[in-house]
C-alpha cells in the first residue's frame, strides 16, 4: 500500500489537499460563533505553507480540519475538504481514521506533552505503522533507526531505548517530527513546533523539520506566529486573523513586498529596534550581586562565582539558553533559593538570604513578573484583588483610595476601568501579562525581575508589553532585571546584558560593547541563532562554523575548565578543558568576558 | 444567587433528582417534630411489632413505639450526626492536608507519616476497639470516626493543593511575605474547593454508612435515641416473618446515598471541566 501511494506522485499538478470556502463555529457563552470564515486553501505535493497569526486567528483549527478534524466544542459547518480526492467532510469516521497517522499526521507544539512518559520512545514511533498493520514491529523499528541515523541524532542505534525524560528538550522534540514520518505521510501539519524553545534548541528542530520535508517531498502546513520562522520553511504564506484571510501570496512576496497594513505590523513585530542606552547622570548602585554561588539540595552548583551590579534606572539583561541559570539567579534575588555563599545587596543594604528573613520593605523592593501570565494569575480572583492586595498589605491603602489606585494602574497599563471585575480567564494572554505588570507596579518596588515575560505571547502582543515596560520605565524610573533566551527581545530593552553559559558569566557589559566584535564564542553562536527575516538565513547559518559546534548539544556543568569548550568552534585543545578561562577587560566601561583567547584574537576571529 | 440557580437548573436530570430527595430529607428531619404523629420515645402501644394500620402506617417496634415516627425523628438524628461528624473531619483534614502541601518539607513528612498510621488500622476495628474502651457517648463517637475520616480527607486536599502550591501565584504571595493563613485561605483553597466539595458528599456517606454499621453492631446512636441503623437491628427479626418494615428504614438509607451520589457525581463532572459533546 505504501508503494502504491508513492507511485501517485507523478502527477504533480494534482493539488494534494484542497479547502474551499471553509467555515468552523466554536461554542462560546453567547452560542456557536464563527472563528474561520471561509478560508480557501491548495496544496500540491512537496509544498509548504505556512498558516501566520496571532492567537485567536483560526491557525491551528485550520490546521485540524486537514484532517478532517475539528476539537471539542467545535464543528465544521461549510466548505469542502478534499484531501487526494477524498472529501473528508463527508467520509465516515473510519475512513478518516486510516487516514490520520499514515497518510496525514500531526506535530504538536509540546513533544515533552505528546510523548507518554511511561514508554520508550522507539516503542511509541512503531505505534502508528503497527497498529496501522503497515509495518512488522521488527521491520518498523529497524526504519525508525535508520531515519533517527539519517537526522544525525545521537547514538541512533540506542536512543529509541530510552524513555521521554532522558533526552534533552530539543531531541526529543526531534523524535516528535521523526514519529510523523513513521508511515511515510504524504502531508504533516506542524503546530507551532519551534514556539517556546532556546534560539540555539530551534535551529536545531528546523533543521530537522527541513531535512524530513524538503528532502522527503512531503507536503506540509506550518503554523505559528514567528514569520521569521516560517520564512525559512515555507513556499506560500497565509496571513490570518480573526478567522479570516488577510494576505496570501509567496515567501518572497511578503516578505519584499507586503500588500496589507497588518502583514506590515508582523513585519516590523520582528524587526530589531534598538533602545538608546538610557543616560544617568550619577549612576548609583541599585542591586548588586557579589560572587554568588548558589545550588539546589545536594546538587552541583548551578551559579558559579556571580557578580553583577545594576544600576537604578537601567534595564538589565540576562540572556542564555535553558539550563544556562537565568531563573535560578532570579530565585537567588528574591530569596526563593538561599546562596551557598556571596552577597546580594539593595540599596547598598545587605539582603538575608532566605525568603522568610527578609523584612516587609525588603520584600516589597523587588517583585517579580513571569513568563506563564496563565499560572501567575489566581483563576479565583478578580483583578481588583489580584492588583488590591500589594495595595493593601503593603501601602494599607483600603476603600476608596484603594479603588482610586486600582483604577490609575490599570490606566498605566492601558486597560479600560471596566477590567476590574474580570476574572483571568476572561481576559487574552496579553492582557493578563498587563495585569501582572500592574500588580509588580502596585507594590512601588525599586526592582522588577522579568522572568521571559514575553517568550509565551505573540510576536505583536510581545512588543506591546516590551514598549509598555519601557515606557513606564521612562515614566516612573523603574529599573528592570530582564531574563531572556531571546536576544531581539534583549536588543531591544536592554542598557546593560550580562551572558549567562552553564551557571557562570561569560560576558558581561553595555549591551553595545556584547553585541558587538570582539565577540565571545557563546554569544556569538546566539547572535548567528536569532532567526533573520529573509529566505534562506537557516542554510547559511547551518553551514556557519558557530552553528556547526554548537547546536544539539546540552549545557553541560563543569567544575573545571571552560563549561562551553565542547561547542566552541575556536576552542584550544588541553587548555580550555582543563583551566578556568581567565576574565579580559576591554576599553568599553565595564565590558568583561572569561576566554583563553584575547580580545584582539576574537576580533581578529570575528572579521 | 441567580448564578447558583442558573447553575442549578443546567444540571443533568440525575443530580436535580439527587437534590429534590435531599432537599426531602432535609425538609423531614428540620421538621421533625411536626410531621412525625407520635413523639420519638412515646410507647403508643403496648403491642410490640403490631402490623401496618392507620394509626400505625409502618406498624410498631418491639417496644410498642410507632414506626413511622422513629423514622422520621431517626432521619434527624443520623443525618445532623453524620453532618457533624463530616464538617469536622473537613476541618481536621482539610486544613492539616493544605498546610502540609503549603510548607512542604519535614512538616507535610511528619503529618503524611502519622496520617498514614491512621490509615493503616482497619477502621471498623479501630472504631470498636475505641468505642468499647472508652464507652459509646456521643462525644468518642463523633471524635472516632473524625479522626478516621480525616485521614482520607488530608489525603485528598494534600494531593490536590500540592497540585496548586506549585503555581506561580503561589510563589508571588509568597514573594509578598504573606502568612500561611492567607495562602492557604487565598491562593489555594478556592482552586481546590471543587474537588474538597464533591469528595464531601461522598463522604457523609461513607460516614453515614459507618454510622449505621456501628448502630447496627450497637455501638452506634444508643438507645432510646431513635436512629436508622439500630432500627434496622431491632426488627431485623421481622424478615423471617415475610414483614418488609425492617427494610425500610435500611431503604432510608440507600436513597440518600444514592441521591447523594447523583449529585456529587455531577459536581465531579463539572468541576473536571470536561465539556460534553454535542
Amino acid at each position: 500500500m505504501l508503494v502504491d501511494m508513492k507511485d501517485n506522485s507523478g502527477s504533480e499538478s494534482e493539488p494534494l489537499l484542497q479547502m474551499k470556502g471553509l467555515r468552523i463555529e466554536g461554542l462560546s457563552e453567547n452560542g456557536w460563533q464563527e472563528i474561520v470564515c471561509g478560508i480557501d486553501l491548495e496544496l500540491k505535493r512537496g509544498e509548504i505553507i505556512g498558516l501566520i497569526g496571532e492567537s485567536g486567528a483560526g491557525k491551528s483549527t485550520i490546521g485540524l480540519a486537514a484532517m478532517g478534524y475539528a476539537r471539542d466544542g467545535c464543528r465544521i459547518t461549510e466548505g469542502d475538504i478534499i484531501f487526494d480526492g477524498i472529501e473528508l467532510r463527508t467520509a465516515s469516521e473510519e475512513e478518516k481514521r486510516k487516514l490520520r497517522g499514515t497518510r496525514i499526521s500531526y506535530v504538536a507544539q509540546s513533544a515533552a506533552a505528546a510523548f507518554n512518559p511511561a514508554h520508550r520512545l522507539l516503542d511509541q514511533y512503531v505505534e502508528g505503522p503497527v497498529a496501522h498493520g503497515l509495518l512488522s514491529p521488527d521491520r518498523a523499528k529497524e526504519k525508525g533507526r535508520a531515519l533517527y541515523r539519517s537526522l544525525d541524532l545521537p547514538d541512533p542505534e540506542n536512543i529509541g531505548e530510552r524513555w521521554p525524560h532522558q533526552v534533552s528538550g530539543g531531541q526529543l522534540q526531534r523524535m516528535m517530527v521523526a514519529m510523523a514520518m513513521s508511515c511515510e505521510p504524504d502531508l504533516i501539519i506542524f503546530d507551532e513546533p519551534t514556539t517556546a524553545l532556546d534560539v540555539t534548541t530551534q535551529i536545531e528542530v528546523l533543521k530537522t523539520i527541513k531535512e524530513i520535508v524538503v528532502d522527503r517531498n512531503v507536503a506540509a502546513i506550518y503554523v505559528t506566529h514567528d514569520l521569521a520562522v516560517v520564512a525559512q520553511m515555507a513556499d506560500h504564506l497565509m496571513v490570518l486573523r480573526h478567522g479570516k484571510l488577510v494576505e496570501v501570496n509567496s515567501t518572497g512576496q511578503i516578505l519584499k513586498s507586503p500588500q496589507q497594513e497588518y502583514t506590515r505590523n508582523l513585519l516590523d513585530a520582528r524587526s530589531r529596534d534598538e533602545k538608546t542606552p538610557s543616560q544617568i547622570p550619577n549612576p548609583q548602585t541599585l542591586l548588586s550581586i557579589d560572587s554568588v554561588t548558589a545550588g539546589y539540595g545536594k546538587g552541583p552548583d548551578i551559579l558559579q562565582d556571580i557578580s553583577i551590579l545594576v544600576e537604578r534606572g537601567q534595564t538589565v539583561a540576562v540572556v542564555g539558553e535553558s539550563g544556562s541559570g537565568k531563573s535560578t539567579l532570579a530565585r537567588v534575588i528574591t530569596g526563593l533559593l538561599p546562596t551557598r555563599s556571596g552577597a546580594v545587596s539593595l540599596e547598598g543594604e545587605l539582603l538575608p538570604a532566605e525568603l522568610r528573613k527578609r523584612g516587609k520593605q525588603q520584600l516589597q523592593k523587588i517583585q517579580m513578573i513571569y513568563q506563564l501570565p496563565d499560572v501567575a494569575l489566581n483563576p479565583r480572583q478578580r483583578v481588583r484583588d489580584i492588583i488590591g492586595r500589594p495595595l493593601s498589605f503593603y501601602l494599607g491603602l483600603q476603600g476608596k483610595q484603594r479603588e482610586q489606585r486600582i483604577f490609575e494602574l490599570l490606566q498605566q497599563i492601558e486597560l479600560p476601568e471596566s477590567f476590574i471585575d474580570r476574572i483571568p480567564d476572561e481576559l487574552s494572554g496579553g492582557e493578563k501579562q498587563r495585569v501582572c505588570i500592574a500588580r509588580a507596579l502596585a507594590a512601588e518596588p525599586e526592582l522588577i525581575i522579568c522572568d521571559e515575560v514575553t517568550s509565551a505571547l505573540d510576536s505583536i502582543v510581545a512588543k506591546a508589553i516590551l514598549n509598555l515596560l519601557q515606557r513606564l520605565q521612562n515614566e516612573l524610573g523603574l529599573t528592570y532585571l530582564f531574563i531572556s533566551h531571546d536576544l531581539d527581545t534583549v536588543a531591544s530593552i536592554a542598557d546593560q546584558v550580562v551572558v549567562l553559559y552553564a551557571g557562570r558569566i561569560a560576558e558581561q557589559g553595555p549591551k553595545s560593547a556584547v553585541f558587538q566584535p570582539p565577540f565571545h564564542p557563546y554569544t556569538r553562536l546566539l547572535l548567528s541563532s536569532v532567526p533573520e527575516m529573509r529566505q534562506g538565513w537557516l542554510e547559511e547559518t547551518l553551514s556557519s562554523r558557530e552553528t556547526q559546534a554548537g547546536i544539539a548539544r546540552e549545557v553541560k556543568i563543569t567544575e573545571q575548565g571552560c563549561p562551553f569548550v565542547e561547542r566552541c568552534p575556536v576552542s584550544i585543545d588541553d587548555i580550555c578543558a582543563h583551566s578556568r578561562p581567565p576574565i579580559h577587560t576591554t576599553t568599553a566601561s565595564g565590558h568583561t568576558f572569561a576566554c583563553q583567547h584575547s580580545a584582539e584574537a576574537l576580533l581578529e576571529d570575528s572579521k | 444567587m441567580n448564578n447558583i440557580i442558573k447553575i442549578l437548573l443546567s444540571a443533568p436530570f440525575s443530580a436535580k433528582v439527587g437534590m429534590i430527595i435531599i432537599t426531602f430529607y432535609l425538609i423531614v428531619a428540620i421538621f421533625a417534630p411536626l410531621i412525625a404523629p407520635y413523639g420519638e420515645y412515646y410507647l403508643a402501644t403496648p403491642i410490640a411489632y403490631e402490623v401496618w394500620s392507620s394509626d400505625y402506617p409502618l406498624g410498631t417496634d418491639n417496644l410498642g413505639r410507632d414506626m413511622l415516627s422513629r423514622l422520621i425523628y431517626g432521619a434527624r438524628n443520623t443525618l445532623g450526626l453524620a453532618l457533624t461528624i463530616t464538617v469536622l473531619a473537613f476541618l481536621l483534614g482539610g486544613i492539616l492536608g493544605m498546610t502540609a502541601a503549603a510548607l512542604g518539607g519535614w512538616v507535610d513528612q511528619i503529618l503524611s507519616r502519622v496520617n498514614d498510621v491512621f490509615m493503616a488500622i482497619p477502621s471498623l476495628i479501630f472504631a470498636l476497639l475505641i468505642l468499647s474502651i472508652f464507652g459509646t457517648t456521643i462525644p468518642y463517637l463523633i471524635g472516632t470516626i473524625v479522626i478516621l475520616d480525616a485521614t482520607r480527607v488530608f489525603r485528598i486536599a494534600r494531593a490536590t493543593a500540592m497540585n496548586v502550591a506549585v503555581m506561580d501565584y503561589v510563589e508571588v504571595a509568597r514573594l509578598r511575605g504573606e502568612k500561611l493563613g492567607w495562602v492557604i485561605r487565598k491562593e489555594i483553597l478556592p482552586n481546590i474547593a471543587a474537588p474538597l466539595l464533591a469528595e464531601f458528599g461522598l463522604r457523609f456517606c461513607f460516614v453515614f454508612l459507618f454510622l449505621s454499621a456501628l448502630s447496627f453492631l450497637g455501638l452506634g446512636i444508643q438507645p432510646p435515641t431513635a436512629d436508622w441503623g439500630s432500627m434496622v437491628r431491632e426488627s431485623a427479626a421481622l424478615i423471617a416473618f415475610g414483614d418488609i418494615t425492617p427494610l425500610i428504614p435500611a431503604a432510608a438509607i440507600a436513597l440518600l446515598t444514592v441521591a447523594v451520589n447523583f449529585v456529587v457525581d455531577w459536581m465531579l463532572h463539572r468541576s473536571s471541566g470536561l465539556k460534553d459533546v454535542s
